[in-house]
């Protein structure tokens, strides 16, 4: 029952996008691994519009002190088994922002990350090597 | 006693629960995979709806404040009304005398519940965002139907006023199918613009719009409860075009049957695929004043036998 489970959800894994104050390159690039020319569907991925809906949280952006509590909100809000994915130097690290007044440090520390992708901003294939990763190590 | 164990059999296997699943599940993919075609490029695996299902139920169901009996028992009751709908069409086209009188109107309350039921649930999750997606999906279901009764009351005045499934399909083999007939193809039109709204599909997907209010109505729902509703939407693909076959389209009985549910979904889809979505004044008005005029202009030609 569990492996059916565990398979049905590497099959369909539902991604939300959470932009947490990023650039917005990395977001443009997660929309480009979105549109028909990669096309995602063949792996059951599909964007939904609500955290109650979602698999995979796709996390973008530094965190600082106005984008921490709500991240963190949206992570409670999702159901859980859910992976969290941080996208982009930014919210792998800290970036270049490191030293800056607002910055509270890398997701990890925060939230359970499971892969993260580097690259400012990262190609689309590698946001899907990424997640297809992910979902080989569930 | 073997009555209750029959419908027991028929709600559960077949024609019911798993029968509808299976075969709805298999539509949505077909849907899904048309669609991708459309946009060039492969589009999911066959199971891929399964996949989605069987996940939703594995995952956590996390329930709002609120009401929530209301917000867990609405996915179910759509499910269920779904489910009976396709018992009774099966009944009325095959066991004649399972047929029983008023099971019409039993069937178009039964159509009315799937929305009722998201309506309420969106309302009791106590979502703003679900708040407004139910409004829209209450003006919509006002719209699409009163042209929709309109025609089916234009249907069953021609079959001599019987308000019986079965009577209306004997009309039709003795006298040849409504749809050949100017009101008929009326009724058609009329019934698959209905479809199209009650699915929830571009462009009338205004209850759920998803770039403007997040998953609208399915906000709040995750889980068993999204899934049931998911469920609801694959079986209605299925129930829906079998319920305008048995009212317009002479009834279910031969293998033509296929390339007459074949049509109806295929149009379904292309429309859904061609088309941006409409503003919900607009929906409004298409069906106020584009679809109820035109009912009712079947309605007079229904009149004069045309
Ligand atoms: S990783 Fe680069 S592209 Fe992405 S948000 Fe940070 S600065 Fe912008």
């Amino acid at each position: 029952m569990k492996d059916l489970r565990l398979l049905a959800l590497k099959k369909s894994p539902w991604v939300f996008h959470v932009a947490a104050a990023s650039c917005n390159n990395c977001d443009i690039e997660i929309l480009d691994a979105l549109t028909p020319r990669f096309d995602v569907e063949r792996f059951g991925i599909v964007l939904v519009g609500s955290p109650r809906h979602a698999d995979a949280l796709l996390v973008t952006g530094v965190i600082n002190r106005k984008s921490l509590p709500r991240v963190l909100k949206v992570y409670e809000e999702t159901p859980k088994p859910c992976l969290v994915i941080a996208i982009g130097t930014c919210a792998c690290d800290t970036h270049m922002f490191k030293n800056s007044y607002n910055v509270v440090g890398p997701f990890d520390k925060y939230l359970p990350v499971d892969v993260y992708i580097p690259g400012c901003p990262p190609k689309p294939e590698a946001i899907i090597l990424g997640v297809v990763k992910a979902l080989q190590k569930l | 006693m073997s009555n209750y164990l029959k419908f027991l059999l028929e709600f559960l296997i077949f024609p019911g629960l798993v029968f509808v699943a299976i075969i709805g599940l298999l539509l949505s993919w077909l849907d899904r995979k048309i669609s991708a075609r459309l946009q060039w490029r492969v589009g999911p695996p066959w199971y891929q709806c399964f996949a989605d299902i069987i996940k939703l139920f594995g995952k956590e169901t996390i329930i709002p404040q609120g009401r929530k009996l209301i917000f867990l028992l609405a996915p179910i009751v759509s499910a269920i009304s779904v489910i009976l709908i396709s018992v009774l069409l099966y009944n009325a086209n095959f066991y004649p005398q399972c047929s029983f009188l008023g099971d019409i109107i039993l069937v178009i309350y039964l159509l009315a519940l799937p929305p009722l039921m998201t309506i309420l649930g969106a309302s009791a999750s106590k979502n703003p965002l679900s708040s407004v997606g139910a409004s829209r999906e209450m003006t919509l279901y006002f719209a699409y139907e009163l042209p929709f009764v309109i025609v089916t009351i234009l249907l069953i005045m021609k079959a001599h006023g019987s308000i019986r499934l079965f009577e209306l399909i004997n009309y039709q083999k003795t006298h040849g199918a409504y749809l050949y007939s100017i009101s008929g193809v009326i009724t058609f039109i009329i019934y698959l613009f209905t479809m199209q709204a009650k699915l929830g599909y571009v462009p009338f997907d205004i209850a759920e719009a998803e770039q403007e209010i997040m998953a609208g109505v399915y906000t709040e729902y995750s889980g068993f409860a999204l899934a049931m509703f998911k469920l609801t939407k694959a079986m209605l693909l299925f129930v829906f075009p079998m319920f305008i076959i048995t009212l317009v389209w002479g009834g279910i009985n031969s293998i033509s049957t296929l390339w007459k549910f074949a049509i109806i979904f295929i149009l379904t889809v292309l429309v859904k695929n061609t088309n941006p979505r409409v503003r919900i004044d607009q929906a409004l008005k298409f069906f106020w004043l584009g679809m109820t005029p035109l009912a009712i202009l079947g309605l007079i030609l229904g009149l004069y036998k045309l």
